[in-house]
């Protein structure tokens, strides 16, 4: 009770201190920074963080509060952007959103799409506040509640949504999910440090795939292949329907279920060392399994553009409780915040387990300001979403070369190798079959993203167990199944027989036609082998690092498993039966124009130029041949395109203070910024 | 009158030039100094960096900006690996390593493709631990660890090679018998896991000790066990001036049978504990920087740590520790990095034997 009366005061003191105008100004300062930064995708807040952080030095504490919180707020609500408009996930937080959002902007409803995000944004972001100022006084000990097997669970719930995802094939999600697993254990394992499928020789690939990468690729590069092989517009008659009126209306009809996510974003985002990346997974779950009608999932349901959003807002606001009652980041935004949070005004503020006794004020004052960014940034993301959702007419030729540096520079953002390229490249190929095999992309990704907190999780979890279980049989039992475990193992089942119940009805891959036999089967046989080869590297790991090989072992086994059913499947059913589902043959990329080789050979060319001239020349040269040859423009109209690109590209880097990728030729001859 | 007014334009003028040259050897003015990290913007050492990078633009000659830019990989072999190649340009690059750069390095890990003795130190600063156990274990704590002989904990690591070598090592010593965790992510995690239950020992580097573990130990659920010390003028461990009232790992030492200050692994543990704490983090200029530069940034270190109110915001981000530049800088970085042979392959059997990290490969 104590802890409540000494609140409300200082719940006042905190708006005092925020409707000071000074304060509002920098909050939207913050708020246009963010926007700018968030719409580029792959970003994130990390780096507008990053280009505030020299400022933060002695500066007054509310000020600075607001300038890093007005960034940090709007960061996944401007990445929408690119998600609903382009199909490219900009962060975690936003994968979800393409599965509904990208498909509604292709029916010509962008600008729908984007008003019912925002709206389902700003509402979490409210909820997600008001549920924070109650929450905060008595979270710690739910806090520290959440133990290695409640995450290990709160995981194999959000893994549980691959049910839901996995399309008409059950056997194919499962195989993606499991094959995503293990690309996600590529490179050293945390805990004993092996390699898997990596060498010393190969420093990259000892780091493992980034996320952003591997939701690049396996999103945004089959979709802008594909929109560009048919050579139209993104949306479909090049005009845009319902407007953002429509949107705000959607929202408003299913305002329960954005409470609902919202209330999910919140719980989850408290909860440290999970982050981001199950939350939308586990919200757009929730979403389907709460709509009567499933079978508009995946092509374009209104409801699932809610549901994650609601949730990803809300999800910040949980995030803070970890950063700010006990100093631990959630993300790498977060770090930075907490690192700036202490260069402020005297550096009295710090973050950590006395921010509830000396500092409540500011605490609220963070919570608050942090609802409010929502706000602005919401009004002006729908404000502009009308005119932006304009790019869904332009014929997609004009579009997709911006797209094609906007990924490869977002994907180089996100280790500063060359590599990166080629990994983006190879992961983009992957994302293209399984889309034409009809393989569920958000099962692989899903997979991806929880593969290394399952292992980790798995075999902490495993190990305190022991510990305890050998102090005795009691202890260990009290440890393995607490209240919330069993809580989460019933929601788990529950939602994997629902689930499985549902899924043939929602196609995340939309609709596919039956082919012959020889081309699913041959990529069928390269999952196959590359599971082999993955498990035959694991089985080598030394058996004291048992840690370090159990996982994909496991998974490996489990997925190869599904391959051999399907094979069975392949052999016995008959030409045309829908497991053969293969997009070649018919619809969209079967009757488009363009080849799948031909347009594919448009990126590669960029990735081999940028590595003999470096990212900037390689661009210049790639812009001009495509305008020119491609897209078959006048030269006034190539050449304006081009440097229009090019400068928006120095420009961006330039403020953000980021790297191309250099080329031989940089590494050769001194040349100046950005040539370099 | 015209003559000495010309006389006096002209000594001005002589006099400004001779500034603007003697700047001109070393002037950052309207350049942008990345100072190169290669860890994650999570870690202590992004901490580290984001600290002094406002404060060392101030100081340098031309105000240049300093921004830090992070380089993470591999145990920040990747970044290490990235500097090894570069070559002095204009004097607008730093790089920071910390004791994950370090440890490395002196167990011949094989994706080390550095040399320290390479680059050139310019600044050196160090850092303190604290180690803690749980109430109930603590209550058998007294000064020495003779009741806890053969006792049970769980530690939340990061990792057998990295600065967790040095708490590792010093409870193996003292007789417990630590099960670590491995695969966490930073100390911060660690301390999670400690106050979850799960965890029943802990370590955290002074300022987070102070910040996160102080209130455990204030509320009761920790008991502080002894700090690691700190070195004085004579390379001897002493006890840490942030924590003068706790008993160093060296005084629990001596007060535990079978606990030896001397000798083999005494030593090891020693060395790794030197280039791990009190000469954790150094800042580097590339090979082959001129004297001038490098006397540029000493200054401007120099001038950063002498600052009226250095110790007090230093001890909320970094810690009462001292800084050491130029000479000191020098000798630092040859403190951090001569571990004896004996001692090295001390290690590598023990890492080998407990953990199974095989490190000859």
């Amino acid at each position: 009770m104590e802890t409540f009366t000494g609140a409300l005061p200082a719940l006042a003191e905190a708006w005092v201190l925020i409707l000071q105008p000074a304060v509002i100004g920098y909050l939207f300062l913050g708020v246009l920074m963010g926007l700018c930064v968030g719409v580029f995708p792959g970003l994130g807040g990390i780096a507008g963080l990053s280009l505030v952080l020299p400022f933060m030095f002695g500066m007054e504490p509310v000020y600075g509060l607001a300038l890093m919180i007005g960034m940090l707020a709007v960061v996944p609500t401007s990445d929408t952007f690119a998600s609903v408009l382009m199909g490219i996930p900009g962060s975690s937080a936003s994968q979800a959103t393409v599965l509904d959002g990208f498909p509604l902007a292709k029916k010509g409803e962008a600008a729908r799409a984007l008003s019912a995000a925002f709206a389902s944004s700003m509402f979490g972001g409210i909820v997600g506040a008001c549920f924070l100022t109650l929450f905060i006084l008595v979270a710690r000990p739910i806090v520290l509640a959440f133990g290695l097997p409640e995450m290990l669970m709160i995981t194999v719930l959000g893994l549980s949504m691959v049910a839901v995802l996995a399309g008409r094939y059950a056997l194919k999600g499962l195989a993606a999910a499991g094959l995503g697993m293990m690309i996600g254990t590529i490179g050293e394992a945390d805990a004993g440090g092996s390699l898997r499928m990596a060498t010393y020789d190969v420093p990259y690939l000892t780091d493992g795939l980034k996320l952003v990468i591997v939701g690049l690729g396996v999103f945004a590069i089959p979709e802008i292949v594909s929109l560009l092989r048919q050579d139209r517009s993104i949306s479909k008659d090049a005009r845009l329907g319902s407007g953002w009126a429509e949107g705000v209306k959607d929202w408003f009809r299913n305002k329960w279920l954005s409470v609902r996510c919202s209330v999910i974003g919140v719980i989850v985002g408290v909860i440290p060392g999970l982050g981001g990346s199950v939350v939308d997974w586990i919200a757009y779950g929730h979403t389907v399994q709460t709509t009567k009608d499933k079978s508009k999932f995946g092509k374009g349901e209104i409801r699932g553009v809610i549901g994650p959003e609601s949730s990803n807002n809300a999800k910040e606001g949980g995030g803070l409780v970890p950063t700010l009652l006990f100093g631990i980041p959630g993300s790498g935004s977060m770090a930075i915040f907490i690192g700036a949070v202490a260069l402020l005004g005297s550096g009295s503020i710090e973050v950590g387990p006395q921010m509830l006794k000396s500092n409540l004020d500011i605490t609220y004052s963070i919570v608050w300001l942090l609802a409010l960014a929502n706000v602005l940034g919401t009004l002006l993301c729908i404000a502009a979403s009308g005119g932006i959702a304009k790019l869904t007419t332009i014929r997609f030729t004009y579009l997709a070369p911006f797209l094609f540096m906007l990924i490869s520079f977002a994907a180089f953002q996100s280790g500063q190798n060359f590599e990166d390229l080629l990994a983006l490249f190879a992961i983009g190929l992957i994302g293209i079959f399984l889309r034409r095999f009809d393989w569920s992309r958000p099962a692989f990704l899903i997979g991806f993203v929880l593969s290394n907190p399952v292992e980790k999780f798995t075999n902490q979890a495993f190990q305190v167990a022991s510990f305890r279980f050998r102090k005795s049989f009691e202890e260990g039992m009290d440890y393995v199944f607490s209240p919330i475990v069993i809580v989460l193992i019933v929601v788990t089942v529950v939602s994997v027989i629902v689930g499985m119940r549902q899924a043939k009805k929602i196609m995340s891959e939309g609709e596919s036609v039956a082919g012959t036999k020889r081309a699913p089967l041959i990529f069928l046989f390269f999952v196959a082998a590359y599971l082999v080869s993955s498990l035959i590297n694991a089985s080598l790991i030394p058996d004291y690092n048992m840690t370090d090989k159990i996982v994909p072992l496991v998974i490996g086994g489990l997925a190869l498993l599904c391959c051999l059913i399907l094979f069975a499947q392949m052999v016995i059913r008959p030409e045309g039966d829908a497991i053969f589902a293969d997009k070649e043959i018919a619809g969209e990329d079967g009757d488009a124009p363009h080849g799948l080789w031909a347009t594919l050979s448009w990126l590669a060319s960029l990735i081999i130029a940028t590595y003999f001239l470096g990212f900037i020349l390689a661009l210049i040269g790639f812009l001009l041949s495509f305008f020119r040859i491609r897209a078959e423009a006048n030269w006034g109209k190539t050449l304006v395109l081009t440097a229009g690109g090019v400068a928006f590209m120095c420009l961006m880097a330039g403020a953000l203070n980021r790297d191309f990728p250099p080329g031989l030729l940089q590494g050769a001859v001194d040349l100046p910024w950005p040539l370099r | 009158m015209k003559l000495s007014k010309l006389k006096v334009a002209l000594t001005a003028g002589i006099a400004a030039a001779a500034i603007s040259t003697s700047a001109a050897a070393v002037d950052f003015s309207g350049k942008t100094i990345e100072w190169i990290i290669p860890f994650s913007e999570t870690g202590g050492s992004a901490k580290w960096a984001n600290f002094f990078a406002p404060l060392l633009a101030d100081e340098l000659p031309g105000n240049p900006t300093v921004v830090v830019k992070f380089m993470p990989g591999a145990g920040s072999t990747k970044g290490a690996n990235w500097f090894q190649d570069q070559k002095h340009n204009d004097g607008t690059l730093l790089f920071g390593t910390s004791g994950s750069t370090q440890f490395p390095y002196l167990l011949d890990d094989p994706r080390v493709r550095y040399e320290y003795n390479d680059w050139t130190p310019v600044m050196a600063s160090g850092t303190g631990g604290v180690a803690y156990l749980n109430a109930e274990d603590g209550k058998k704590f007294d000064g020495s660890a003779n009741n806890l002989q053969g006792a049970e904990f769980i530690y939340g690591s990061q990792g057998a090679t990295r600065l967790d070598l040095v708490p590792l090592l010093a409870w193996k010593m003292l007789g417990l018998n630590v099960e670590p965790v491995f695969g966490i992510k930073g100390r911060g995690d660690g301390r999670l896991m400690f106050e979850r239950g799960e965890a029943t020992i802990d370590y955290q580097t002074s300022s987070s000790y102070l910040k996160g573990s102080a209130p455990l130990v204030e509320a009761g659920t920790a008991v502080p066990m002894m700090s690691w010390g700190a070195l004085n003028a004579n390379g001897e461990i002493v006890r840490d001036p942030t924590f003068p009232d706790m008993p160093t790992f060296k005084e629990v030492c001596e007060a535990t049978n079978g606990c030896e200050t001397s000798g083999d692994t005494w030593d090891a543990w020693k060395a790794f504990f030197v280039s791990g704490f009190p000469v954790q983090k150094l800042a580097f200029l590339p090979t082959g920087t001129p004297q001038d530069v490098v006397d540029a940034y000493s200054k401007a270190f120099d001038a950063v740590r002498s600052r009226a109110d250095f110790p007090e915001i230093a001890a909320a981000r970094v810690g009462k520790y001292d800084v050491f530049v130029g000479a000191g800088a020098t000798t630092a970085l040859k403190t951090a990095t001569s571990v004896p042979e004996s001692a090295k392959s001390f290690v590598k059997n023990w890492l080998k034997e407990d953990y199974g990290v095989d490190l000859s490969q």
